[in-house]
């Protein structure tokens, strides 16, 4: 098997090393879905080998299959060149594989040194386990800048350095081969360049590295290989010197795609909405927005930059009427109620606010509702909707459903369709018809592309654009900077609750952009 | 995306399940030494074997439906309403309560009024739990298992000192006044020149349940209501994103559950007894949680579930009266039986089918 | 259609065997279960015994449920039993709506009046019976004080504990007597633990004979005051065996005796109307046997004696409590 696989590839015997690691002929279905068709990889060692592709191109499920959580329907696995079944993540870590995954799998409320430990324990006691994770985690630090306080708890440090936490854990296995999972998901640009550093400083002790991303700039940066994946196939391996992100992005999506944002300066009008000392406190007590001020005028996006967690989905869930406030929000230079005993987000849509929620899968549908009732939702009060006073008109929005998605060309279009059905791309495109399609005078979109393949992102920036054009607001909060950077017109960037500062996007760069992200700089 | 026909989903898989369960009731019937084909027998035909047999399955099916249905409507919000035992209860007090409380001239006129006293007690004992769970956030099933209790002794004590007749030793009301007896399926069928058992308590309060199942279906998927109410079950954070009111879903599902499950008092209290007992409600509450669980909250499937268990009640009195050995333990061990394979052990049959199918699509393909 | 025809048939054949003279004759034990060693077990022994007598078979269903009364009686009338036997005064309602609908059965209630043709009503005259175990009890106090555990709070219960409550006083005119009842549902028939919490509560206010008369719960009585040493009195079937040399005596409702009645007599000679079980028709009495000699005297047994004859000749009246709901002798 392996030898005629060999022979189909002359290129591959060309290459003098014996891969770190190979796959050959992996297929793995679901039901009736085809997550991983006949692919085969060969990573060799002391290289970092990038694997890229759009959400559900197979990705994650052949990295699973390779840590042992999905058995491969067909197929082999050889480490080193040694044919190895994995059945489970045992196998997988003493076959010398780590996994660094996109959610983190650590103890809150233990310490670093303890989740290092955790499941790796020599003997019965755990003191001298602790001891020798110390000293290894000392010389670690020293030898690739991991630096993190063994006895801190994790609860207590951020998501960078709990990452560095998992880095550690498989390094503390003694991996030779580490995956990383969309590890930049929840970096600020800083923390990423570090991890990238980190990541270099691996290869060059040896050690092979495969990273799984979406994001095209990650793979030029850091990677000696790339393999594209596009719906469960791997459809070519380039090494990322001969290559550039527009060729990628027409691999992956397999046609030619625009990559920046083509857009007309804005021509701000009036203002559209008045943000005057908003503040929200959460459940617990804790301050979550503290006297945010902005306004936004028609015709303008203001992007709202930060990392994950520092106030914009408060900031969103208030003025989309989800949460209540304090402070003054105006629209259109009349008052809204933010106690959320008047308003809610029925009456803030008929207001003119429609809002493109951060978590779509969450908030912005009902994954078990068919495409043609999460059109309603929200809007289900519209006259247009309604057969009588008591009954909704289901055929109209099956109409009016099968009409949005024609225009958002959502696929596939069929309005019966449960939400958890489609693709990323395809629900996101489902609540921007349903919440554009409204004509508001004020749009709040979070995460407009999280999980969305580059050929839907072209499409949704598009049509944010457009609306703009046509004279709307438009609040969007985005934790990927290089989306705040194209598409706004004016930049806040938040941190801890706070506006930092506001920016040109002319005027401004990622790394100024990234301090005040974090905290580091302050500048109205 | 489907790997299975609807058609496997809804009748198959139930089907097998139900076999399975009767294949394992008929050991526990062949461990005590009697034959498991006769007890079928008996039990089939003591159920649906004649026209009295008829009478009372059905009687207790219409008992279920509405117990049923209440679990449904509170489940569509995610409420996971236990008090359908005590709502019952209660809503059989106002249905007593209406019914003796005016000589009434016929039951058409009595009827609407009783319908209106069971729903409205039904609907004020659910009330209060689900008031506690949408302001206080006590969980509703904790307190709805509570009120059960209450009810109960509440309807004790009405019945041992306010509502008994004078010089009677029974806790129980005096019988209604003529003019609300409610037609049984031997005169309704009469009208009709279709003879049925005189003395079955089968009623009109069936062909009301009929009319419940239909309204609660175009409630849940016609209204406004009932999408709101969905929205809600299936995802609070994302109904409140669509400005719908955990608040007002909560109050609005448990009220409507609450009614639903008092309406039994009109099948039970009003229909059958003629005057309110202790007790009246005989487990139904709890028997609708199953009816609910196994007709996936889906008023067609709460009715066929319903049905189910009327036979498996009436079947089970005949055949403890019929068999001794087989005692009323016996009976809820089967339905126990029954409930464990159609709900809780429902995968271990659903995924050898899926898998069965998904093979015989490949070779299709 | 031919589903419709069988069912049509089904239901004919039913109606047919109704009137049928398979007749075997029917009883259905009330709640509180078949072996309460008290009133049902009491009614089974009857049954039991006519059996035995004349080798004959007999229907049984065992009530599960208050609702589910009117079911059973139907059932059992269209199985062909005949006469039925029902127990209790809870069944009288639903018979009286019953009975109507099956004028060839013939019905038999204990302890309850139902006016219907078919129906006999079978009562006891508990107050006597009492009285006389209530004579028994002060005579054998050495405190004074005496008690009673009722079942359900009921007016026949109340003529049980008036009863003994003036046989008490008529030997003891000081005597206190502290009187208590289970419940005020029929869950009380049927709560042996509760019993027993009353029992020691009653002893600790200084009783040292209790006269359980609470069906079910009257076994935790009885076995309370075996523990605690004080003397009891159990009710309806002979419980002296239960604990014996500690059971003062029984107060015998001759229920068993109603049933095996009713059964003998069959359908042809059924006796509808009211029919008086009373200490003269030995409908009620006092047990003695092997297990309680000890405990009665001579000088004992010689009273109560008397005082029977006195009852039975009219020359003492016991007041019956549900005559007017009121007794004449204060209770605590």
């Amino acid at each position: 098997m392996a030898m005629q696989t060999t022979e189909g590839r002359p290129d591959a015997a060309a290459l003098s090393t014996e891969p770190a690691i190979e796959l050959v002929g992996i297929s793995k279905a679901f039901g009736p879905v085809q997550a991983n068709k006949d692919i085969s990889i060969r990573v060799m060692p002391g290289t970092i080998h990038g694997i890229i592709g759009e959400n559900g191109a197979g990705k994650s499920t052949l990295m699973s299959i390779l840590y042992g959580f999905y058995k491969a329907d067909a197929g082999e696995v050889l480490i080193r060149g040694q044919k190895t079944e994995i059945p489970n993540s045992q196998a997988a870590i003493s076959a010398g594989i780590g996994m660094v995954f996109q959610h983190f799998k650590l103890v809150e409320n233990f310490t670093v040194l303890e989740n290092v430990v955790l499941g790796a324990e020599s003997g019965a006691r755990l003191t001298p386990s602790l001891a020798k994770a110390r000293k290894l985690l000392v010389e670690l630090a020293r030898e690739y800048e991991l630096n993190v306080n063994p006895d801190a708890l994790i609860e207590d440090i951020g998501v960078g350095m709990q990452q560095r936490v998992e880095i550690l854990k498989a390094l503390y296995r003694q991996a030779e081969i580490l995956i990383l999972d969309e590890p930049t998901g929840v970096l600020t640009p800083a923390e990423a360049d570090h991890l990238f550093r980190i990541l270099k400083g691996l290869k060059e002790q040896g050690k092979t590295i495969i990273l799984i991303t979406h994001k095209l700039r990650e793979i030029m940066e850091v990677t000696d290989t790339v393999s594209v994946m596009r719906r469960g196939e791997m459809t070519a391996t380039v090494k990322t010197a001969e290559t550039s992100p527009e060729h990628l992005a027409e691999l992956m999506v397999g046609r030619k795609v625009l990559l920046r944002v083509d857009k007309k300066p804005a021509t701000p009008g009036k203002t559209v909405l008045e943000v005057e000392n908003l503040s929200v406190t959460d459940i617990d007590g804790v301050q979550r927005l503290k006297d945010v001020c902005l306004n936004v005028r028609a015709g303008e996006i203001l992007g709202v930059a930060g990392v994950a967690g520092n106030g914009q989905s408060e900031l969103l869930a208030a003025l989309g009427g989800i949460t209540a406030g304090t402070g003054h929000v105006r629209l259109n230079g009349e008052e809204i109620d933010l106690t959320g005993r008047f308003s809610d987000g029925q009456s803030r849509r008929a207001r003119g606010i429609s809002h493109v929620p951060e978590d779509r899968q969450r908030l912005g549908l009902i994954m078990d509702f068919m495409a043609w009732e999460n059109t309603a939702f929200g809007y289900h009060h519209d006259p247009a909707y309604q057969k009588s006073r008591l009954l909704m008109d289901n055929d109209a929005i099956r109409a009016d459903t099968a009409k949005k998605m024609e225009r958002f060309d959502v696929r596939p279009p069929d309005p019966r369709l449960k939400a958890k059905s489609f693709s990323g791309g395809n629900q996101q495109k489902l609540v921007l018809a349903r919440e554009i399609e409204r004509n508001p005078d004020l749009l709040l979109v979070g995460q407009p592309t999280r999980g969305v393949d580059i050929g839907a992102i072209e499409f949704i920036h598009q049509q944010i654009v457009a609306l703009r054009d046509q004279g709307k607001a438009i609040l969007l909060v985005s934790v990927e900077l290089d989306e705040i950077l194209s598409l706004s017109d004016r930049i806040a960037v938040m941190f801890d609750g706070q506006i930092m500062g506001e920016r040109l996007p002319a005027q401004t760069d990622e790394k100024e952009l990234g301090m005040m992200m974090a905290g580091m700089l302050k500048g109205g | 995306m489907d790997t299975m026909p609807k058609w496997a989903d809804v009748i198959l898989i139930p089907l097998i399940n139900l076999i399975l369960a009767l294949l394992v009731s008929g050991l526990v019937v062949l461990y005590i030494g009697e034959n498991p084909i006769e007890a079928i027998g008996i039990l089939l035909d003591g159920a649906v074997g004649s026209t009295r047999g008829w009478g009372y399955t059905l009687f207790y099916a219409t008992n279920f439906i509405f117990t049923g249905l209440a679990v449904s409507v509170a489940f569509h919000a995610r409420l996971f309403n236990i008090g359908g035992e005590g709502q019952a209860a209660i809503g059989g007090l106002g249905v007593a309560l209406v019914s003796l409380s005016v000589n009434w001239p016929h039951w058409t006129v009595a009827l609407p009024f009783a319908i209106l006293g069971g729903a409205v007690f039904g609907a004020a004992w659910a009330a209060i739990p689900a008031y506690l769970q949408a302001r206080r956030g006590s969980h509703i099933v904790i307190t709805t298992i509570m009120f059960n209790f209450i009810a109960s002794a509440l309807l004790v004590y009405l019945l041992v000192n306010v509502l008994k007749v004078p010089g009677s030793m029974a806790p129980e009301t005096a019988a209604f006044p003529k003019g609300a007896h409610l037609p049984n399926a031997y005169e309704v069928l009469g009208w009709f020149g279709i003879p049925f058992n005189k003395f079955a308590p089968l009623n009109i309060a069936f062909l009301l349940a009929v009319i419940c199942c239909f309204g609660v279906w175009a409630l849940i998927w016609r209204t406004r209501l009932g999408y709101e109410i969905r929205a809600y079950g299936h995802s609070e954070a994302a109904a409140v994103y669509a400005g719908i009111r955990p608040f007002r879903i909560t109050m609005i599902a448990m009220l409507i559950s609450g009614a639903l499950a008092g309406l039994m008092g009109i099948n039970a209290v009003m229909g059958e007894a003629e005057r309110l007992v202790i007790d009246s409600v005989q487990g139904a509450g709890f028997v609708g949680i199953a009816v609910a669980l196994m007709g996936r909250s889906h008023p067609l499937g709460v009715f066929l579930a319903a049905i189910l268990f009327g036979i498996l009640t009436q079947g089970g009195i005949e055949l403890e009266f019929e068999i001794p050995a087989v005692s009323r333990e016996m009976i809820l061990v089967i339905q126990a039986l029954v409930i464990l394979f159609t709900g809780a052990l429902e995968n271990m049959v659903r995924m050898p089918v899926e898998k069965l199918f998904l093979r015989l699509k490949k070779k299709a393909g | 259609m031919t589903l419709m025809t069988k069912f049509f048939g089904a239901a004919a054949a039913v109606a047919l065997s109704a009137g049928a003279a398979l007749a075997d004759p029917g009883l259905i034990i009330d709640l509180g279960g078949k072996f309460d060693k008290s009133f049902n077990e009491a009614a089974y022994n009857g049954a039991k015994r006519w059996i035995e007598k004349t080798g004959g078979k007999y229907k049984e269903t065992e009530l599960q449920s208050e609702a589910q009364r009117e079911q059973s009686m139907r059932r059992m009338a269209e199985s062909g039993a005949n006469p039925v036997v029902v127990l209790g005064f809870a069944n009288a309602s639903t018979l009286d709506k019953v009975a109507p609908d099956y004028p060839d059965t013939k019905f038999a209630i204990i302890d309850m009046v139902v006016d219907q043709p078919n129906v006999e009503s079978i009562v006891f005259t508990e107050q006597e019976g009492s009285y006389l175990v209530g004579m028994l009890a002060g005579m054998a106090s050495k405190t004074g004080t005496v008690s009673f555990v009722g079942g359900m709070d009921i007016p026949l219960i109340r003529r049980f504990a008036c009863g003994y409550a003036q046989g008490v006083k008529a030997v003891n005119p000081k005597a206190k007597i502290i009187e208590n009842m289970t419940g005020t549902t029929p869950a009380a028939w049927n709560d042996p633990v509760k019993g027993g919490e009353i029992t020691r509560t009653q002893i600790s206010q200084g009783s040292d004979v209790v006269y359980a008369a609470a069906g079910g719960t009257g076994v935790g009585v009885l076995q309370t005051a075996a523990d605690e040493g004080i003397l009891s009195i159990g009710v309806d079937s002979n419980q002296n065996y239960l604990h014996p040399g500690k059971v003062l005596t029984s107060m015998m409702k001759r229920v068993d005796n109603a049933v095996f009645d009713v059964f003998s007599k069959g359908v042809d000679n059924f006796e509808p109307g009211i029919k008086v079980l009373d200490l003269k028709a030995n409908g009620v009495g006092y047990a003695l046997d092997q297990y309680n000699e000890k405990l009665i005297t001579p000088e004992m047994k010689a009273a109560v004696e008397a005082a029977k004859a006195a009852i039975i000749a009219g020359d003492i009246k016991v007041h019956d409590y549900m005559s007017d709901d009121s007794c004449p002798v204060e209770t605590m």
